[in-house]
């Protein structure tokens, strides 16, 4: 008896061994071993990572550069926010970067990088986000790492759909997530389905510099316009953009902009929109906007404002605009490397829906409509539907590729990437993230052209995945090895701001073609001073201007006597230095303001109104050289009305 | 024919001398040409001034070494006597013509050596920020030598290859006429 039991205590044990190895393993089973996985992200000091990915910063306005695989942030490149690290926004030069309709603005939201493309392959040119706050679209030169041209969208509220690009970066498309009084006027919000409209904007980039200017508006419906792709290979000509609040609510559209079935994709053909202009269909509107562009000559941007835009009427240009029905407020829509499959993440659905560009063509062409939405064709669900992927998780809303076959849509509310199969929709792998997945990323991987050897989840949640800093946490983002049948977890990495999305492309396409320093024999900026013979300080009124050099390892001039209280004080610093990785800095005591950060060759200027009586020191904050600490100088500030002439060495 | 591989020197450098430091992985190098010194890369002369200013030791200036102005000259006059010797064929001319070149290319090294012992001793002990008792700066001739957290190597670099290539054909040519003279 007792023998007995003692069997059954031991089979007992044995079986719950034996399910407790197995729940281990299956909990571990989507991680690498950890040493394998170390291994996989390795990169040896001094080496390379082999690819850049580049995440928004979300709500920091910012762009943060980061290497893959290691996950290692390199930089933060300042865009729509000031940044006083570096004087930008702050700076004489910068400040109009900043510039809007509302005035300067120090601050905005941004959301998607999207990189320039030649023949849908990413090209490393640049780099264009969106500001969703305040409408802009800005390029940032991947030569410099600096923002070279910021343009506002008139007419739109909320830039969320932007700024996707067509596969020869013809245009750079924005879309108005809310949709306002065009123009802009005094109603009632009551009003909302009378007065509203939304837009469609094109931006054309020139071929050679990259500069923006808005070719043509859409004036659609008044709904909330949401996400955009642009068609590549045999859809190169078409543009989709998601829209959700088809019932046009304009309160608590928690509840009242979730009751539609369906909303819609909305097909562009802008080869089409082209042809309407030429034609002189389009209406100039009010539309002002500004348009900043920094020049790497005078190093200083340069703010131009346009009063109108043109823009086109669906009513007027038959066939510009088809709308597919899609389940349920689609959030992204992505486009397949072939270019025929536009997938839409039916936010609140438990199902993507993929259209086939082809049935697309034959349903317009068939007549397939079911009918109009403020008077746009809307075309028949199952005349364009190509497939639909269930069981793809809870909350579905973006989808890459890479360029195996395989699409990888993230699931928000099931926090998971789900692996399925293009053409047979089957879901065949997936992979918990932490926690709450956006966007993800996989390098080229809305493009023609994908590297489908990682993925980069970008999570909205972080709770308990390092070491705890207060309420406030880094948001996660979440390396995934791609390259087997099977997804792997590799690395979780903090990032900066809200990761909202990233892209990403091989080193070689960037690094080699860096800048290291500008040329002094081209810098002309008006204040410049290009020797330590040109330093010197002039006065004009009560304004002076120093026209200021830096060189291992002082300012010329460093000592300056003759300011006084009620003065506003220029410093034009000019860095004389040749040499790669040798900025310096330039802080004055008591400037309500940034200090300055001058890279090799540049020219830039501090705004200074002297608060206090006395003699006040200035110094380089960038640790330039061996004698760091000795570059230094002061500037003696005199009363209101003093006779003390200015003087300097 | 090793007259005209003189000409080269008027194209390809004559000497090169490159620095390593933890802070220039890349390195920073000159090259002393025939008329010039300049810099591996745009900026090198520009920068090593920079460095070396630390150390007290004088600027190079290329426009400042009176040997640059009279050298091309002298090039060429080699170049146009060695070409005549060739043509007229004399023994005796081309013994002459050695030895002054095997003489003018001495002087050189001389100078040059003379010239780095001057960078490299008369140092501005008045302004230089960084001072170590006995310590001098004078790149080798030839080589590599560690100062401070520099590494310097010092070679002859293209045009100064052609001219030992030239001196040594010449060299050859002596020795040629004069073992045929023996056979006869």
């Amino acid at each position: 008896m007792n023998k007995t039991m003692m069997r059954v205590v031991g089979v007992i044990l044995v079986i719950a061994t034996f399910l407790l190895i197995s729940e281990c393993a299956k909990k571990d089973k989507p991680i690498l071993g950890s040493s394998a996985a170390a291994t996989a992200v390795y990169v040896a000091p001094g080496d390379y990572d082999e690819f850049y990915a580049f995440t928004s910063g979300g709500f920091s306005g910012q762009i943060g550069v980061y290497g893959l695989p290691s996950g290692r942030l390199f930089r933060e490149i300042p865009v729509f926010s000031v940044n006083p690290e570096n004087g930008y926004g702050f700076t004489e030069e910068t400040k109009g970067m900043l510039q809007t309709t509302f005035g300067q603005i120090p601050w905005d939201d941004a959301h998607h990088p999207e990189l320039s493309q030649t023949d849908g392959v990413t090209d490393g040119r640049w780099i264009f986000i969106n500001a969703n706050n305040t409408t802009r679209v800005a390029r940032i030169d991947l030569k410099t790492f600096e923002t070279a041209e910021i343009i506002e969208i008139p007419n739109s509220g909320g830039n969320h759909g932007s700024p996707f690009i067509t596969q020869n970066t013809e245009y750079v498309v924005a879309s108005t997530r809310f949709s306002v009084p065009i123009p802009q006027r005094d109603v009632s919000i009551d009003s909302y389905k009378e007065n509203f409209e939304g837009t469609l904007t094109f931006i054309k980039v020139d071929p050679d510099d990259g500069a923006m200017n808005i070719e043509f508006q859409i004036i659609v419906p008044g709904y909330d316009y949401d996400l955009a792709h642009a068609g590549k290979g045999p859809s190169h000509g078409w543009a989709f953009f998601t829209c959700y609040n088809t019932e046009q609510a304009n309160t608590l559209l928690e509840v009242n902009a979730s009751k539609n079935d369906k909303d819609f994709i909305a097909a562009v053909n802008w080869k089409l929109a082209e042809k309407y202009l030429a034609e002189g269909k389009g209406k100039t509107r009010p539309g002002e906007h500004y348009t900043n562009r920094m020049s790497h000559t005078t190093h200083s941007a340069t703010s131009t404002l346009t009063k109108t835009v043109v823009t086109l009427d669906p009513a007027d240009c038959p066939g510009l605009i088809y709308y597919m029905p899609t389940p349920k407020s689609p959030h992204g829509v992505d486009v397949d490397p072939s270019g025929e499959y536009i997938v839409g993440g039916g936010k609140l659905a438990a199902v993507v829906s993929v259209h086939s560009f082809s049935k697309m063509l034959k349903a317009i062409e068939d007549e397939k409509f079911i009918g109009e939405a403020g008077g746009i064709p809307v075309l028949d669900y199952d005349a364009t539907i190509a497939g639909e992927v269930t069981n793809v998780g809870l909350g579905p809303l973006h989808t890459e590729f890479d360029g195996k076959g395989y699409a990888y849509t993230s699931a928000f509310i099931t926090s998971e990437v789900v692996k399925w199969k293009l053409g047979t929709w089957e879901v065949v792998d997936r992979i918990p993230t932490y926690y709450s997945l956006g966007h993800l990323m996989i390098p080229g991987g809305d493009s023609r052209k994908p590297w489908g050897k990682y993925l980069v989840g970008l999570n909205k949640m972080t709770k308990d995945r390092y070491l705890s800093t207060g309420p406030e946490l880094a948001h996660a983002a979440q390396l995934i090895d791609i390259s087997g049948e099977k997804m792997k977890l590799l690395l979780d990495f903090p990032t900066i701001g809200e990761p909202h999305y990233a892209q990403g492309l091989p080193a070689d396409l960037v690094h080699p073609n860096t800048t290291k320093i500008y040329e002094l024999e081209h810098n002309e900026h008006p204040y410049r001073a290009l020797s330590e013979k040109e330093a010197r300080v002039e006065r004009n009124g009560n304004e002076v201007h120093v026209y200021m050099t830096t060189i291992r390892t002082h300012f010329k001039p460093d000592n300056i006597e003759g300011i006084k209280l009620g003065d506003v004080v220029y410093f034009h610093v000019t860095n004389l230095e040749q040499d790669w990785d040798i900025p310096h800095g330039f802080a004055m005591q008591g400037a309500r303001n940034s200090e300055l950060l001058i890279m090799p060759g540049a020219t830039n200027t501090l705004r200074w109104e002297p608060q206090k009586v006395g003699v006040f020191p200035f110094y380089c904050t960038d640790f330039c050289s061996a004698l760091h600490q000795e570059m230094q100088g002061y500037v003696r500030v005199s009363p209101k009305g003093s006779k003390l002439p200015i003087s300097f060495n | 024919m090793g007259a005209l591989l003189l000409v080269g020197t008027y194209f390809f450098p004559l000497w090169s001398i490159t620095v390593e430091a933890p802070q220039y992985p890349e390195g920073l190098g000159i090259y002393i040409r025939i008329n010039t010194v300049d810099g591996h890369a745009k900026n090198d002369l520009k920068n090593l001034n920079i460095v070396n200013h630390y150390i007290g030791m004088q600027e190079i200036v290329p426009e400042s070494i009176p040997e640059l102005k009279y050298m091309p000259a002298i090039g060429g006059l080699l170049i146009v006597s060695g070409l005549l010797v060739a043509w007229k064929g004399g023994k005796k001319s081309l013994y002459i013509w050695l030895a002054f070149f095997s003489l003018l290319a001495l002087v050189g090294l001389i100078d040059f050596y003379i010239w780095n012992y001057d960078f490299g001793h008369n140092l501005d002990t008045e302004h230089a920020a960084i001072q170590i008792e006995g310590m001098t700066y004078q790149p080798p001739l030839f080589g590599t030598k560690t100062m401070l957290n520099f590494v310097t190597t010092s070679l002859p670099s293209g045009g100064g290859l052609l001219a030992f290539a030239s001196i040594f054909m010449g060299y050859l040519a002596a020795f040629l006429s004069w073992r045929d003279k023996q056979s006869k």
